[in-house]
């Protein structure tokens, strides 16, 4: 199959002071559409920030980033916002719900960028809420729901808009192991079930045995891949 | 879910610290709305006044009086087409804190010369066939119960004596910035009753008012009159109605000038506070802003949810403090001794300077939390943590 991402001689360089950081080095990667890569390796190895540059919400120093064949690079911001928007779904450690909306209107939030009628939006946030099995929980507010729910909700937002690909940071990093579980099979469905491209930062072994693959960076080199 | 119900719910995220802010800012626009509504009362004459009506007066003094005599002299001069006169008469009515304009006027030409007191033409001719008939402004009527027919029993103090007048008719003026609190009668019944008993007093004039054809040739015909009578043991002062007026005004002009200036200070308060509210809440939501910026939301999303919400609460502050102002003021008004300032309205312009206010006010609270999310970085944003 086709690389959907394809990163080359990727470097990232963060400025502190007059210090020059090296956060990635040099790295070049493919990604097939529809696979499921989880990124490993210690903290400050590089991991997040490769998923940020993916996500397009991080610029590489240098290199290129080809996502579905677009050079994300060469976006303006304004661009770049319109292309997340359209293929990018996020996953983050800590849900990042908005705590006055309710489960429902946290999920059309992405929706509201798109032209997308009312009645429309509605039946996608309900098919969204549903695929998460959180249908009957649609007007809840996030402090009444668990960790595991809350969770459950942003991949219901993550998955609103029909992203080609899922951008997930450490999506079992604040949950208990049941809830990790059922996150996980969640990912593992949306790869399977919908084809969707996922990419998962972990540090979590169990989760990363979920993935096709497993890219491990260390002080931001990128370690040869091991197949699971 | 619409962008307004968005930022609605943004609004009212923190019910206490919101209705606070809301409070202050009502408070601030009621406080604000109070000092112009004292302003616009104290200038109220001034606004009032016509650029084609000169004011005659004493060189010395206003409290000095002139000769009648000089009438014929000021009607011969070029532009001017109406001569009228009034004597300032002061006088007890009922008691002491009753206060009202009450003036001793010319019945043939004072209401041409102020078309902004509207009387019926019937009104006017029993007026000016009646020796002691006197016209009132309908709040006086209000005030004390007057109808045509009645009469009033008056003390003088500067022309003393019991003196009674007849009402004939009641005037309402032209718009709510008019004196509608004035009492007028006969100078001739002034001037016979000082023939007999000052003889001194009579066939004086406190000023005199000239209507003039050009309002452009005001100070010229004013120098004209001036001159007419330099070097004689009443010299005038002419000026036009509206600088005559500002006489009066300009001596509590310090005090005038301390009340602008802090109206002005209070649209600095309003700012303040909402600023510091809007500084709080974009700090506490700056996960939110990187959350939304990744999500796909642009600087224009960023700009419509907070200076949305910045204009919410200044809006909501300010109509509240706006809607509370009409009663605040009309029970001012009530407070103060009756006749105090015989012009005391809300005036337009003081709400439309409130109501900009608070949306200016709202652009300018949303400036600094806006650059701070349209600046930040994502990344930055999303390991943000308070």
């Amino acid at each position: 199959m086709s690389a959907i991402i394809t990163i080359s001689h990727l470097t990232k360089i963060y400025k502190r002071d007059k210090q020059e950081i090296t956060v990635l080095n040099d790295v070049s990667l493919d990604i097939v559409q529809g696979d499921f890569v989880a990124l490993m390796g210690p903290s400050g190895s590089g991991k997040t920030t490769l998923l940020n540059i993916i996500a397009g919400i991080d610029r590489p120093t240098n290199g290129e980033v080809l996502i579905a064949g677009t050079d994300i690079g060469a976006l303006s911001e304004t661009e770049l916002a319109k292309w997340r928007s359209r293929h990018i779904g996020f996953i983050f450690q800590f849900y990042n719900l908005i705590p006055v909306l309710t489960a429902f209107e946290n999920v059309e939030l992405p929706l509201m960028l798109t032209p997308l009628s009312k009645s429309e939006r509605r039946r996608q946030v309900e098919l969204a809420l549903s695929v998460v099995g959180l249908a009957d929980r649609m007007d809840h507010y996030p402090k009444q729901l668990s960790g595991g729910q809350e969770q459950r909700v942003a991949i219901a937002r993550a998955i609103a808009s029909d992203p080609d690909i899922f951008v997930a940071d450490e999506p079992t990093g604040d949950l208990d192991r049941v809830s990790a579980e059922e996150i996980l099979t969640l990912l593992e469905r949306l790869n399977k079930e919908f084809g969707k491209t996922i990419v998962m930062v972990t540090h979590d072994p169990q989760a990363a045995n979920r993935a096709h693959i497993v890219h491990h960076l260390e002080k931001g080199d990128l370690i040869p891949q091991v197949q699971s | 879910m619409s962008m307004t119900k968005l930022i609605i719910k943004n609004s009212f995220r923190h019910t206490l610290r919101v209705l606070l802010t809301i409070v202050g800012i009502s408070v601030a626009v009621i406080a604000f709305g109070m000092l112009r509504t004292v302003v616009t009362a104290w200038n109220s004459g001034v606004a009032a006044s016509s650029p084609n009506r000169l004011v005659v007066r004493q060189a010395v003094s206003f409290i000095f009086p002139l000769p009648y005599a000089y009438k014929e002299k000021i009607a011969g001069i070029p532009g001017v087409t109406t001569v009228s006169w009034l004597n300032w008469f002061g006088g007890t009515y009922i008691d002491k804190d009753q206060f009202f304009a009450r003036q001793a006027c010319d019945p043939e030409t004072i209401f041409t010369l102020y078309p902004e007191f509207k009387l019926t033409s019937s009104e006017i001719s029993a007026f000016r066939s009646e020796r002691n008939a006197c016209i009132v402004g309908i709040e006086t009527a209000k005030r004390y119960g007057l109808k045509v027919g009645d009469i009033m029993n008056m003390e003088g103090d500067i022309y003393p004596g019991s003196w009674q007048f007849t009402v004939r008719g009641i005037y309402t003026p032209r718009s709510k910035t008019d004196d509608a609190t004035q009492m007028f009668f006969h100078w001739e019944y002034l001037n016979e009753r000082m023939k007999q008993d000052d003889a001194s007093s009579a066939d004086q004039v406190g000023y005199y008012v000239v209507k003039i054809n050009d309002a452009s040739k005001s100070a010229e015909i004013s120098q004209k009159i001036d001159e007419l009578f330099k070097n004689s043991p009443a010299e005038t002062k002419t000026e036009t109605e509206g600088q005559f007026q500002q006489g009066f005004v300009s001596s509590s002009g310090a005090i005038i000038g301390a009340i602008n200036i802090m109206s002005y200070l209070i649209i600095g308060i309003i700012l303040l506070v909402l600023c510091n509210t809007m500084i709080m809440t974009s700090r506490e939501r700056t996960r939110e802003y990187a959350v939304l910026k990744s999500l796909g939301f642009t600087g224009g999303h960023l700009f419509a949810f907070i200076a949305g919400e910045a204009l919410t609460i200044s809006l909501l502050g300010a109509g509240i403090g706006i809607a509370l102002l009409i009663p605040i003021v009309q029970g001012f008004e009530s407070l103060l001794p009756r006749g105090w300032f015989p012009v005391f309205i809300i005036a337009s312009s003081t709400y439309v300077l409130a109501g900009s206010s608070a949306l200016i006010v709202g652009v300018i609270a949303a400036i600094i939390p806006l650059y701070r999310a349209l600046t930040m970085r994502i990344v930055d944003g999303l390991r943000f943590t308070g």
